[in-house]
């Protein structure tokens, strides 16, 4: 369980998140959605402690995340940001390995090996193992980090939930690997133990994966819960400016959102 | 079976620059104003370790004089190197080095200082006095550049704005050390050439040991942070998600940097461009793991720096030029190269 009471970050006189409180539980996807400014990256960063906010507190597994070292947390959090940037040519199967850096010491033990090779067959990069990281194309690059974070969570850890944080992780890529994305994160949810939050700006992804929405609109919280109780007519009108047009499949299964 | 490729060894690697070190530095040790034979230099090495004192005035040369020049080359190029390197995975650029954050002038300024003062007030604190100095100074003036260059807004040091306070901070502290030799009484501080262009005639058994241990217990801590150093590349950020404690290692990795090169500066003065080539060469080899870097940037930095002695000693011989218009000869056309590369995005 990954929750924050009652949040607030100022920068000068801005509040970017006003008292804003999520519950985040596992074995489900969370998709945080919310026009630009709504202070979704800054939330992700407060989750993932890259953020110290005003007020509030954000808990791991009922624990307070600053009783966590750094290293603590990382070997049961990932946390995949925006636009990595490498400042030297690296092998992809180097970036990767660095997923798993919080587990061991001096060499890669066999466990670690095993989490690279899987997640890098996972996200369909092994072809790339071998190629300098800076040559690669945006989507090619976003592929890689995401073998990189899923790796370092890649095991259950006994007794403890396992968390994956997800700024953004759609950017750069196609429809094809942006369902395919969704769809093995889903897949990696099958284990019950995992909570996996992330940032989205496709309504319709959202829609069709989060278990739980949250939308933030400038700082605050507006909707939390099952996308029928936050992708209504008036929540999608109020946050984005623009008149939506909301389709139900007859079966109930698919929502889809259009825009006049 | 295939061989891992997440466990790659570099061994063999390390063990070829080991023999080539040491061919380099035999060469080092033969050439000179004198040439001495293998034969006398195997039989003065048996009695040097033999503890017998006596001998031919080539054997003499090569006790006094050559041997340890040659242990310190190598140990100032180590220096410099894994300097450099650190730098450079610190600063998260690849056209950093030590005498481009202000470390070594700082280090200059911080030595000089200390021959005037002590010429000045008779006053003399034992033989770590001067290593100390030239630290204080190194680590005020790569401060003031790591501060200076950070922008008020984002906290972060954009590659220009830390070149740019580089050389103004360099500028102000080489500026400190002309002072200083102007007015200075001590021959060794009066000699401008010396802290600007760097030399290691001065060498002797008393500079060996104090910049071996410098060198041998920065290059062992180094080593520790190799890994955290590697997941900075992707990002200070990122490293943080990675379990890096990011402040507590850019104050480590700067203070073993500012030691490292200060203490080597301190005896040999400014050598410019060994700490910015020795990394890029290593890449070019074998990629960009630190862990692979720091231990044979080490070996590949004694290398070079014994050829350059070398080649400083045998251009004008007898005379001998200072090291650093060697290194800087040399080192300009291949940092102007890099700079050109395309595989490197500033």
């Amino acid at each position: 369980m990954l929750s924050a009471e009652n949040i607030t970050c100022t920068v000068g006189s801005k509040k970017l998140l006003e008292d804003v409180s999520v519950r985040f539980e596992p074995g489900k996807l969370h998709l945080i959605i919310g026009p630009n400014g709504a202070g979704k990256s800054t939330l992700i960063k407060v989750l993932c402690k890259q953020l110290n906010p005003a007020e509030g507190k954000v808990f791991y597994s009922g624990k307070e995340v600053g009783t966590y070292s750094d290293a603590q947390l990382a070997e049961v959090r990932s946390v995949l940001s925006q636009n990595i940037e490498l400042s030297f040519p690296l092998k992809v199967w180097e970036v990767v390995l660095m997923g798993r850096y919080p587990h061991f010491n001096g060499k890669p033990k066999a466990a670690d090996e095993t989490a690279c090779k899987e997640a890098m067959d996972f996200f369909d990069v092994t072809d790339l193992a071998d190629r300098n990281y800076m040559t690669l194309s945006g989507g090619e690059k976003q592929r890689v980090h995401f073998a990189r974070v899923a790796a370092q969570v890649w095991f259950p850890a006994e007794g403890k939930a396992r968390y994956l944080l997800l700024d953004e992780p759609l950017t750069f890529l196609d429809v094809h690997y942006q369902f395919q994305f969704m769809n093995k994160i889903t897949e990696m949810l099958g284990k019950g133990d995992l909570v996996v939050v992330g940032v989205v700006h496709d309504l319709n992804l959202a829609a069709k994966f989060a278990d739980t929405i949250v939308l933030l609109n400038k700082g605050k919280l507006m909707a939390a819960g099952s996308k029928k109780e936050v992708l209504t007519k008036d929540n999608i009108r109020a946050a984005y400016r623009l008149e939506p047009v909301i389709v139900e499949e007859k079966d109930g299964k698919g929502t889809y959102l259009f825009f006049q | 079976m295939e061989t891992s490729r997440f466990n790659s060894h570099y061994r063999g690697i390390s063990l070829m620059l080991l023999i080539i070190l040491v061919i380099t530095a035999l060469f080092s040790m033969r050439y000179g104003a004198v040439d001495l034979s293998l034969g006398e230099i195997f039989s003065s090495l048996g009695k040097f370790f033999s503890g017998d004192s006596d001998g031919s005035l080539n054997e003499r040369i090569f006790a006094e004089i050559r041997l340890p020049r040659a242990i310190l080359c190598v140990l100032v190029g180590a220096s410099l190197s894994v300097g450099g390197t650190l730098m450079q995975a610190l600063f998260r650029n690849p056209i950093v080095e030590p005498g481009l954050v202000g470390t070594s002038s700082g280090a200059a300024f911080g030595a000089a200082l200390y021959f005037v003062l002590g010429a000045l007030f008779e006053y003399n604190a034992g033989e770590w006095t001067l290593p100390f100095a030239a630290c204080a100074g190194g680590m005020v003036a790569t401060i003031l550049v790591f501060v200076l260059s950070q922008s008020k807004q984002t906290g972060k040091s954009s590659i220009i704005a830390l070149l740019l306070t580089g050389i103004a901070i360099n500028a102000l502290f080489l500026s400190g050390v002309g002072f200083l030799s102007y007015i200075a009484r001590d021959p060794q501080a009066r000699s401008i050439t010396f802290w600007n262009l760097g030399t290691l005639s001065g060498a002797n058994w008393h500079s060996v040991i104090i910049i071996g241990t410098s060198t041998v217990l920065c290059l062992v801590l180094a080593l520790r942070y190799a890994k955290q150093l590697n997941a900075l590349m992707i990002g200070e950020e990122e490293a943080q998600y990675l379990g890096v404690n990011i402040k507590r290692l850019k104050m480590t990795v700067l203070l073993i940097n500012v030691v490292m090169v200060a203490v080597a500066t301190a005896f040999v003065g400014v050598i410019s461009f060994v700490g910015l080539i020795v990394p890029h060469l290593l890449r070019l080899l074998k990629g960009s793991d630190n862990r692979f870097l720091i231990l044979n940037s080490a070996l590949m930095g004694g290398i070079l720096l014994s050829l350059a002695d070398l080649v400083a000693r045998l251009l004008l011989r007898p005379a001998e030029l200072p090291i650093g218009i060697v290194t800087s000869a040399v080192g300009v056309p291949v940092f102007i190269v890099l700079l050109r590369r395309k595989n490197y995005y500033f």
